[in-house]
């Protein structure tokens, strides 16, 4: 017996996952040591992504900046879209119409339909579940048909704009929408049915990578990750932004916080996220969508040709950009992977003199070797999956 | 009136530490003497009426030709009293470091990383500053004013 065991090979192995690696959707590199399947150690390395988004940030105007945001989190560009014109509205000091706060609850909300729809597409997809990603990838697909509609592009949308919005709704677009949704749902109990109760899905799920409580908020967990642990903080409800105190809605909670929770908790953020969509196409009201001050929103194209006026604040906009007072704001929205914060400072000019985005998935990958621990080399593939880890967010 | 109380519990707990506030539209934030960032950290973790359990993010401003040249920033969250809360610390040049808080709240660990990656502020007491975003052989800290924006850097090849 003793010469077999002086036979084995204990030595830790380190076995370098990534940096681009089928799993790792989103360019990150993992450095295991391995005691044959269990990780006695993760060190996570980010920044194959970094492309100097706050760089940037500060050699461009305000307004200039809102493509850039759709580089962030670009499964969900619209809400990155929503969160900086939010946030340079803030420093400001303005508040849009009502209208407007109306289009950008729908497009913030169609944007999480397509993030959660996408996140779980893939995370069934690296399971082996092929099914339900294309079941998933067809709706994510016509709701982007919606967003292509609305405002042109399907992915780097560039739709907000400080102050306003590019365009209004197009027309009939309540309509498709709802339309699209039948699918969505139909789609949805599809997808409902092959994981849910899925055998083969739950053993490589439940119960792993779980989270108490109190660990998931010194780590700065937020949104979905940390709902399922059971802290109900969702930034539309405790701090209620746009319209979304006139909503109805539910957030879901979980139990263990295991990714089969976290899983559960996205299933349901969806079906909430189509009824708030229904919800406001019912409550919004007609009028303007752009606040009717010249020095901050571009005039219309229609008024720049016609009037003396139009043209100088369109040049002095365009040209030197807006210029909000000096001063510091921090502003959040609930991302879909969770807190989406802006810290801005303005110094009085054109440009911003200082952009900090508080990425949600930053706090969630920095967990990651503290929910690996002692766990196999194949839960490293749902729980990356589950963290949703989305490059140009984390390493911007 | 809601908004105020941790600034005035920080002003009476703390009377010598704190050198400035405002509540700029309405964000509360406090600027602290950088060498007792660690007892009023431990204190708005802890006290019971404010217990600010989450720490949102930390960052670091660059005010490239005023002293102190930088301001690291860190931003507080209660789930509790569900208040937000805003702390700085001026940090000159000369002596660019301060304590770091992955003590209190294991999250600014990669903050901190990130904070030092892009403005070369040394975080004492972390247990594993090194740069997270940009490269090991990355010369200067891009996020500095005085970094040029066209800046090239050597190309270099596998670590091993």
């Amino acid at each position: 017996m003793s010469d077999i065991t002086k036979d084995f090979n204990t030595e830790h192995m380190v076995i370098n996952m990534g940096p681009s690696h089928p799993v790792t959707h989103g360019t990150v590199k993992f450095l295991t040591t391995l005691d044959g399947e269990t990780i006695v150690d993760l060190k996570v390395d980010i920044g194959y992504l970094h492309r100097g988004f706050e760089k940037m940030c500060e050699n461009g105007t305000w307004q200039q900046v809102i493509p850039y945001t759709d580089r962030l989190n670009y499964v969900s560009p619209l809400i990155n879209n929503v969160g900086y014109a939010l946030a340079v509205e803030k420093l400001i000091g303005i508040d849009v119409p009502e209208r407007c706060k109306y289009i950008r609850v729908i497009a913030s909300e169609l944007s999480r339909i397509c993030d959660h729809l996408t996140n779980i597409a893939a995370g069934g997809l690296e399971l082996g579940a092929f099914s339900a990603f294309l079941y998933f990838v067809e709706a994510r697909d016509i709701i982007w048909d919606l967003i292509e509609m609305l405002c042109g592009a399907r992915v780097t949308a560039n739709y907000v704009r400080i102050g306003g919005l590019k365009n209004d709704l197009p027309d009939n677009f309540k309509e498709k929408t709802l339309e699209v949704f039948k699918k969505v749902r139909s789609l949805w109990a599809d997808v409902d049915k092959l994981l849910t109760k899925n055998r083969i899905f739950i053993d490589r799920v439940k119960d792993i990578a779980a989270m108490p409580p109190d660990e998931a908020i010194a780590y700065g967990f937020t949104g979905p990750c940390l709902r399922s642990c059971g802290v109900p903080y969702d930034v539309r409800k405790a701090q209620p932004y746009l319209v979304y105190d006139r909503m109805d809605f539910e957030i879901p909670i979980g139990e263990t916080g295991d990714n089969f929770d976290r899983y559960l908790v996205r299933m349901e953020e969806i079906t909430q996220s189509l009824s708030i969509v229904e919800q406001a196409f019912d409550q919004i009201p007609p009028g303007p969508i752009n606040v009717d001050m010249p020095q901050y929103r571009w005039q219309s194209k229609d008024d720049v040709y016609n009037r003396i006026d139009s043209l100088i604040f369109h040049f002095k906009t365009v040209i030197e950009g807006i210029k909000p007072p000096p001063g510091e704001i921090y502003s959040a929205v609930e991302g879909a992977n969770g807190e989406l914060g802006f810290y801005l400072v303005s110094d009085g000019s054109g440009k911003p003199y200082k952009i900090k985005v508080r990425p949600p998935c930053f706090a969630l990958t920095a967990a990651m070797p503290r929910m690996m621990k002692g766990r196999f080399i194949a839960d490293i593939v749902p729980t990356f999956d589950m963290i949703n880890m989305i490059g140009g967010e984390c390493d911007r | 009136m809601e908004a105020s109380v941790t600034l005035k519990k920080l002003k009476e707990r703390f009377p010598g530490s704190i050198l400035e506030t405002h509540s700029h539209r309405g964000d509360d934030t406090a600027v602290v003497k950088k060498e007792d960032i660690l007892k009023i950290c431990t204190f708005l973790r802890d006290d019971e009426s404010l217990l600010y359990n989450f720490m949102m993010d930390v960052t670091a401003v660059d005010y490239i030709g005023k002293e102190p040249r930088f301001e690291v920033v860190y931003h507080l969250y209660s789930l509790r009293y569900n208040r937000r809360f805003r702390v700085k610390a001026g940090v000159p040049e000369s002596d660019c470091s301060i304590d770091s808080i992955v003590s209190i709240w294991v999250s600014a660990n990669w903050f901190e990383r990130e904070a030092f990656d892009m403005y070369g502020i040394q975080f004492k007491g972390h247990p594993e500053l090194r740069r997270i975003l940009l490269y090991e052989g990355f010369e200067g800290h891009p996020l500095r004013k005085d970094y040029p924006i066209k800046k090239r850097q050597p190309l270099i090849g596998p670590m091993n």
